[in-house]
């Protein structure tokens, strides 16, 4: 008992608690007008509040789900049918996950090396960076319909443009987090490198790569998580191809709320599943460069 | 070893211009140890920076190892000690002092062999696998000497390595230099500002001072070469040197500003 309660896990229940507790009560304030308008013409009349929650909480297509109804949907989305059906939510699930991680790798890629050429170039600093904070400032939703159609134009579809559109936004923290951490080596250490005539990719490889190594994890942490974003974003530009963002779309035209709030939160622990596998990786890397526990 | 004549370096600054160093005639003779101790701003630290190669002098001539310094720098004829230990963090004590060796393409075996032997000059056997912040600021220092002996180059190029340290852990670094110096008959040249430090360990001391940078005073040491016991501090000898280059200091630094 005093472990819980001098531990974090009471705390966290609780507000975990309430959270649930405000959406069922918002559950019922939201579904309401509706349910009354079916207990109307089903001539119910005087219905105990009790069952009249209850009855808001079954609704077929809900303007607030209750929390089980979406866990259901995602219980059923997950395990109901073969991952290779179309109704299956891990089957599109799946289908966003390859575009994120594609579009991260590129655009993890794609932030190094921009970070390495203007770390090493006084003239690509001022003439790039410009140009890469411009890119952010772009809505990244009126974007990606012109790459999925312009792509798709030429013949490009499926995996790539969303992956595209997920590098677009992953680059960003990496070129800005790359070019702080490629710059972090000391005048000392740099001297240090000097007196052995160190080549320029010596001093690259030895010295400013390793210590950038903390700020890359934390720029990837950032980036997967919107590269997931990126590349939702590309699939609501074509529902053909499949994923959560179509799941998203297909729910919102079909008014299917459930289907949409399962969606979602699919998508979220994906995320956060993302982003706890890259601080995986970042403790392994710490523990191999000795950084103290 | 190390021959500069006339040489002069002048800082270019936002508010005009700054003579770090005007002047300087000194020769380093193969095996000596020689001090450098002046002031902050008497350029004993941009000496040294001229010799490795790391600061342009502005006007006159020096030689290291018979070669320009540039020269000097490339082929890799000295090892640089910093006042800071600069030790690589995530690299361990054995690879921090292998890293010279890697860039300059030692094969792995001799890398090996070499790391071990500079841990032993210096007294680190047995932390090979530590990382520096598991080591005290002495030890780290002294991983730092390990690192720029492990090339064996024929000149140590050390600034104020000890300057950071307590007086204690700084006497027993001092005598174990002194013990490595005699074991490796290498030329050091030693920046610090600690006039017991300068008599303890060399064999010249160069005096400068500041605005512009000069030297002021050369005194070769008629201390006994080598084996140095730290009691030697108490004799008149040693005393009247001292005597000497804190006379030479007040002689060059002019109070009244």
């Amino acid at each position: 008992m005093r472990g819980l309660m001098g531990g974090k896990t009471v705390p966290v229940l609780i507000v975990l608690l309430a959270i649930v507790l405000f959406w069922y009560v918002m559950a019922v304030v939201m579904n309401a007008p509706w349910q009354n308008t079916l207990n109307g013409r089903a001539n119910l009349t005087d219905v105990p509040l009790t069952e009249f929650a209850l009855q808001t909480f079954t609704q077929d297509k809900p303007v607030l789900p209750a929390p089980h109804q979406v866990i259901g949907a995602i219980w059923t989305g997950l395990f109901g049918s073969a991952i290779t059906a179309p109704r299956s939510l891990a089957f599109h699930a799946g289908i966003t996950l390859g575009a994120t991680l594609l579009g991260f790798g590129l655009g993890t890629l794609l932030g190094v090396l921009l970070a390495v050429v203007i770390v090493h170039n006084n003239a690509s600093d001022r003439s790039l960076m410009p140009w890469i904070i411009a890119s952010q400032t772009v809505p990244i939703l009126a974007i990606a319909p012109m790459v999925v159609v312009g792509l798709g134009a030429v013949g490009v579809t499926g995996m790539i443009p969303k992956a595209l559109i997920s590098m677009y936004l992953s680059f960003f923290p990496v070129v800005v987090g790359m070019v702080k951490g490629l710059r972090t080596p000391e005048q000392i250490q740099l001297d240090l490198m000097r007196t052995y005539n160190a080549s320029p990719l010596q001093i690259f490889l030895k010295l400013r790569w390793p210590a950038s190594v903390p700020i890359l994890f934390a720029s990837m942490k950032v980036g997967i998580a919107i590269s997931l974003i990126g590349a939702v974003v590309g699939e609501l530009s074509n529902n053909a191809g499949g994923g959560l963002g179509v799941r998203l779309l297909t729910g919102s035209y079909n008014g299917q709320t459930i289907q949409i709030w399962a969606a979602l939160f699919i998508a979220a622990a994906l995320a956060a599943i993302l982003v706890i596998l890259v601080g995986w990786g970042e403790r392994l890397a710490n523990r191999r460069m000795g950084v103290r526990a | 070893m190390v021959e500069a004549k006339g040489l002069g370096l002048t800082f270019k600054t936002g508010d005009g211009d700054v003579v770090a160093l005007s002047d300087v005639n000194l020769e380093i003779k193969r095996g000596e140890f020689v001090s450098f101790i002046g002031p902050s701003g008497c350029g004993k630290t941009t000496f040294l920076r001229v010799i490795a190669d790391l600061e342009q002098p502005t006007s006159g001539s020096i030689t290291v190892n018979g070669t320009s310094a540039t020269e000097a720098r490339v082929n890799r004829s000295y090892g640089y000690v910093f006042q800071a230990p600069a030790l690589f963090p995530w690299r361990t004590i054995e690879n921090n002092v292998a890293l010279p060796l890697e860039i300059m393409g030692y094969a792995d075996a001799d890398r090996k062999a070499r790391v071990s032997k500079s841990l032993e000059l210096v007294n680190l056997e047995g932390f090979e696998k530590k990382f520096p912040w598991q080591l005290s600021g002495g030890m780290q220092q002294r991983a730092s000497i390990a690192r720029a002996l492990a090339f064996d180059a024929d000149l140590l190029l050390m600034d104020e390595p000890f300057g950071a340290l307590d007086e204690i852990v700084r006497d027993h670094l001092n005598s174990e230099l002194l013990k490595l110096w005699a074991a490796t008959q290498k030329t050091i040249a030693f920046v610090t500002h600690s006039i017991p430090e300068a008599v303890y360990l060399s064999t010249k001391i160069v005096v400068m001072s500041p605005r512009p940078g000069r030297v002021t005073d050369v005194i070769e040491s008629p201390l006994p070469r080598g084996e140095r016991p730290l009691e030697i501090r108490e004799t008149p000898e040693f005393l009247q040197l001292a005597a000497r280059v804190r006379d030479g200091l007040r002689a060059g630094h002019s109070y009244e500003e």
